[in-house]
């Protein structure tokens, strides 16, 4: 057994924790960016485009995240794509993140007013303006607190990644157990270092929730 | 001069429920029209249908001379350059201020420079009686505020024709007044004005013409100052309260 003191524990976890940040950070770029092509969609796409994207969404609302992991990662090799376990991580919590998040926007936009359409429409304003000037500036408002409170489901996803293999914090507390035989410290910082991520976001979502409310009244 | 709307046999239903049963009506321009009607008539349906907001199964309508109104995006740009319309429930932008509420078409469709666009407004909310309201939020204005700024919204982008649907229905009645105030002097300065209104004593005092709407069809119509003392159809006597 080779020795490891405290400090080869956490430094070991801090790396792998960097591989967890990225993995989020790409997931919630890549989610979000698909996510918001999926709602433009939905809103343009008529009825077969909505309902098209309704059923993306169900499929992927409807599933476990570690079945999606398996099937982009295998998925991917059947395809003859030379799959890296980052590559599929990121895919399928890119498209899990898409899912839930353009979801989570299609209801902030049908928040708002159909008056707020009808006026900017009236006033000659292209749908892409009426989009732009009119409706996202008052959905992102609403959209904030629950886009940030996602962002915490997303990290905490992001765990599910090691059983493919991708070294990220779980995984790499687990391979640290493995040659320490300590789990209950080493599992115990790995809970610590997902806390110190999530906790300032669910903070920051609620804050951003108080002052939406706030301003409502 | 070609008349400011003309609508010719225009029907509109949703799903099975026909709303408008063949509508024929030609609207001069500067003339003053109040449209009355018991709820359900299809008065905002035929606003509606007149800037493209509702689409309809068969009929013409024709504004301005040559804009039809028809479902292509941008037909339906142009024809709302000419033809500005005002909510029951004022509609304004509550993320934008009152003086950029009246900015951003003239500023996104006219493509007007922002000086000439803030200057414009400054004079708009000089004329409805809020000079002093441009830096002011939506939220902070009363109700009768915030339909006189979204009037001088419709004004901003020049419209040869104003729809108000109701305008001031939603407003507490020591209110009405200063919205009506505002709506009367665009007629004295001529402006053509289609108003679906509920205010007998200002739709006979402003109107050049009353259009009574029943079950989808325009019942009655003629001079306003005419129609109010002798109204021809019994429908029209009910609804104006003279039983008998
Ligand atoms: N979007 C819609 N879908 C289905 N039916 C509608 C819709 N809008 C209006 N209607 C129906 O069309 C008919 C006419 O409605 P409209 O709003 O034009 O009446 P109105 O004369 O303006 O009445 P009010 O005085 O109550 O405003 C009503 O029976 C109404 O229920
Ligand atoms: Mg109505």
């Amino acid at each position: 057994m080779i020795d490891f003191t405290v400090w080869d524990i956490v430094r070991n976890l801090l790396d792998a924790a960097q591989w967890t940040i990225a993995l989020s950070i790409v997931a919630f770029l890549g989610g979000g960016t698909v996510g918001f092509a999926l709602l433009i969609g939905r809103l343009v796409g008529g009825r077969s485009g909505a309902a098209l994207i309704g059923g993306y969404v169900q499929l992927f609302q409807g599933t476990p995240l570690l079945m999606q992991l398996f099937l982009a990662y295998f998925g991917l090799a059947m395809f003859g794509i030379d799959t890296s376990a980052w590559l599929a991580a990121a895919l399928a919590l890119t498209l899990y993140t898409s899912a839930f998040l353009t979801e989570i926007w299609r209801g902030c936009i049908a928040a708002v007013p159909r008056g707020q359409w009808e006026a900017a429409q009236s006033l000659a304003l292209s749908f892409s303006e009426q989009l732009r000037y009119v409706i996202l500036p008052q959905a992102i408002e609403v959209a904030t607190p629950p886009t940030v409170g996602f962002l915490v489901q997303v990290i905490k996803g992001t765990a599910l990644a090691s059983v493919i293999g991708f070294i990220e914090l779980t995984k790499a507390g687990t391979m640290i157990t493995n040659a320490t035989y300590q789990p209950f410290l080493v599992y115990g910082f790995v809970a610590l270092f997902y806390f110190a991520m999530c906790f300032p976001l669910s903070v920051c979502a609620r804050i951003l929730e108080r002052k939406l409310h706030a301003a409502r009244h | 001069m070609p008349p400011a709307i003309e609508i010719t046999a225009l029907r509109k239903s949703f799903g099975d429920h026909e709303v408008l049963k063949g509508i024929d009506l030609a609207v001069q321009k500067g003339e003053v029209i109040a449209i009355v009607g018991k709820s359900g008539s299809g008065k905002s349906t035929l606003l509606r249908c007149i800037n493209g907001l509702e689409s309809f199964q068969s009929g013409r309508i024709v504004v301005d001379g040559d804009q039809t109104v028809e479902s292509d995006p941008t037909a339906l740009r142009n024809l709302r350059q000419h033809v500005g319309m005002i909510f029951q429930s004022f509609n304004l932008f509550p993320h934008l201020t009152a003086g950029r509420n009246i900015m951003l078409a003239p500023r996104l469709v006219k493509k007007k420079g922002p000086e000439l666009a803030a200057e414009q407004a400054h004079a708009l909310l000089t004329r409805v009686g809020l000079a002093d309201k441009f830096d002011a939020m939506p939220h902070q204005l009363s109700g009768g505020q915030q339909q006189r700024v979204a009037i001088a919204r419709a004004l901003a982008m020049e419209p040869a024709i104003l729809l108000c649907d109701e305008i001031t229905s939603a407003l507490d009645p020591e209110l009405v007044g200063e919205v009506l105030r505002v709506v009367e002097s665009l007629a004295v300065d001529g402006m053509t004005l289609l108003m679906v209104t509920h205010e007998m004593a200002f739709a006979r005092r402003v109107s050049n013409r009353l259009i009574f709407m029943h079950q989808g069809r325009v019942h009655e119509s003629g001079p306003s100052e005419e129609l109010f003392t002798s109204p021809k159809t019994v429908e029209l006597r009910q609804f104006l309260g003279m039983v008998n």
